[in-house]
């Protein structure tokens, strides 16, 4: 990569980009830290380790309650957002057909609207069907948002499916749903499963949208907005906040992995078959 | 899914003349897989955002909507001082995150594509954790930085450096820019550097041969090809940021405040729609124009270097 010329590393680059890291792991590093703090308050220095706030949360009902919620809704709307992202992939991998870009460019729009306009038009349209707010209406929103990402990981995902396989099971005498389950689910199964842990984990944080939708029965997210008026309950959302956090980095990492592991599988099948 | 099959072997299994027909084209094939999709996203996404551009030319009489047209809401959002001064500052912030964001991300992003070696995937992996945590407990981190007891000031304070807090970290529009221009990081970093990937490594070193040096080889042939990635950049943060609710709840104090805290007043207790609904299309219109504008800034920028 040092070409002949020009690109050639400089010595500041790498500071720099170790630095613009630092900067972006401050914010999710602190969190656990601070939940450890055996003080009520977020100073230095730090006063000594503690578990009690972790413990604290076990009792909690309300925050168990808003757990549980983010779970059914969490799992819902990654099955919801992943099946409708499926049909929209395969439909666009494989086929050709008019107005394609404009369909492509309504699912992807979520990532380029205001999360703010997109909850107040659900809103709006909800309550003007006199539909009552429940975990039921933040699903339907948080599907719409976690589309993009559900479609991104897809699409990449079939993009280098090779179609010829699909056509020699179908040759040699395979059913359409034998050839669905033993060759084309096999090859496009990790995309699948990486887009299910994104959606869920975009579920999981998502606030906006639950807080304009869920009413009376909060996700985790509102839980903890609705917290953060009390000083006195800093250290026992920091705790929240830092299991929350952990969840989603092991979620996507294993996304990432299972994301690769396609790749990888796809890259080889068409060594195979070249 | 299950329907998946099922039109792979209508299509394998027609006649070449009869495959002509519509029903089992391509297209018929693609659109009726696509369509459930789609249907999902027209009816809560699109119907939605239709109903509210109506709302925005009717107005609210007390407890029911009178739907005679008006641009009552309209002459309200654009002129009345409390939201046209908070249009205008959530345009200045948005601006601000947005070329901030980019500038400071543009470098990482070349880092990445020229010198990320085998390891491309890895840095972009590690680039990319920090946004997929929850955004509500970043900002949350972020006040808990910045605030007056907070990380920062008593961390400057128990090294000597400073004896008395700073009280002008937090609460202002400063804390809000930082905290976006850290949400939307890797939003910048990814399109800019899939545009930086396509490029043909060969013309740089072309323009080095020719005579060009770092500096303008950069500036002639390397920054014009990214473009692309820079303008998805821009538009990626710009417009939602626009829009951002918590960041300025929690980290913009008085001076923070920016047009989402007005709009989700309209449906809360003040319960007005039709002004909310206006001052939506508002923010979406005026920010698209600014997109737009900055967009053409940009392309006109880098054809007069080149």
């Amino acid at each position: 990569m040092s070409g002949r010329h020009g690109i050639q590393k400089s010595r500041w680059l790498p500071a720099y980009v170790t630095a613009y890291l630092a900067f972006l792991y401050l914010p999710i590093l602190l969190l656990p830290i601070f939940s450890f703090n055996n003080a009520a308050s977020t100073t230095f220095p730090l006063a000594g380790f503690t578990t009690k706030w972790y413990a604290s949360l076990w009792g909690n009902t309300v925050m168990l309650e808003a757990a549980r919620n983010s779970l059914i809704v969490g799992i819902t709307v990654s099955i919801l957002s992943t099946g409708l992202a499926i049909c929209a992939a395969r439909a666009v991998t494989r086929y050709k057909f008019r107005g394609q870009r404009a369909a492509t460019g309504l699912l992807m729009a979520p990532l380029f609207l205001p999360e703010i306009i997109v909850a107040v038009s659900l809103l709006m349209i909800v309550l003007q069907l006199g539909i009552e707010l429940s975990l039921a209406t933040v699903i339907l929103g948080q599907t719409v948002f976690c589309l993009p990402y559900a479609l991104t990981v897809l699409i990449s995902g079939f993009d280098g499916f090779d179609r010829s396989l699909e056509e020699a099971s179908l040759d040699l005498g395979e059913t359409a749903f034998g050839t669905f389950r033993r060759v084309t689910l096999p090859v496009v199964a990790p995309a699948i499963i990486s887009s299910l842990l994104v959606s869920f984990t975009i579920s999981l944080d998502e606030f906006i949208l639950a807080f304009f939708l869920s009413g009376t029965e909060p996700t985790l997210p509102v839980y903890i907005w609705g917290q953060l008026r009390f000083a006195a309950k800093l250290p026992s959302v920091l705790a929240l906040g830092s299991i929350m956090i952990a969840l989603s980095i092991i979620l996507v990492t294993s996304a990432e992995i299972l994301r690769r592991r396609a790749e990888h599988r796809l890259k080889a099948g068409a060594a195979a078959h070249g | 899914m299950v329907a998946l099959p099922g039109t792979a072997q209508t299509e394998i299994n027609v006649p070449p003349a009869a495959g002509r027909r519509w029903a089992s084209s391509d297209e018929a094939n693609g659109l009726t897989l696509i369509s459930p999709t789609l249907l999902y996203a027209l009816a809560l996404l699109f119907l939605p955002v239709l109903i509210v551009i109506a709302y925005s030319f009717w107005s609210q009489d007390y407890l029911t909507i009178d739907r005679s047209f008006t641009l009552e809401n309209y002459r309200v959002a654009l002129t009345e001082p409390i939201y046209r001064d908070l249009l205008w500052r959530s345009l200045t912030i948005s601006l601000a995150v947005s070329v901030i964001t980019v500038a400071c991300s543009y470098p990482v992003a070349w880092f990445i594509s020229f010198h990320g070696g085998v390891h491309k995937n890895l840095w972009l992996f590690l680039i990319t954790v920090p946004c997929w945590t929850s955004y509500l407990l970043r900002v949350m981190s972020w006040k808990v930085i910045l605030g007056y007891q907070g990380v920062l000031n008593t961390g400057l304070m128990s090294t000597g450096l400073i004896d008395k807090p700073v009280t002008t970290l937090l609460y202002n529009s400063n804390a809000v820019i930082i905290t976006l221009v850290h949400s939307w990081a890797a939003f910048a970093i990814l399109p800019i550097y899939v545009s930086l990937e396509k490029i043909d490594r060969s013309l740089i070193e072309a323009a080095h041969d020719l005579g060009d040096n770092k500096f303008w080889s950069f500036l002639r042939v390397t920054l014009p090809l990214s473009l692309p990635g820079i303008v998805s950049a821009f538009l990626i943060v710009m417009i939602p940021t626009v829009g951002d609710y918590v960041t300025p709840k929690l980290v913009g104090g008085k001076d923070g405040v920016m047009i989402a805290t007005a709009i989700q007043a309209q449906f809360g207790k003040g319960a007005n729609w039709p002004l909310g609904a206006a001052l939506s299309v508002t923010t979406m219109v005026v920010v698209s124009a600014m997109a737009g504008l900055t967009v053409l800034v940009l392309k006109l920028f880098v054809r007069r270097i080149r």
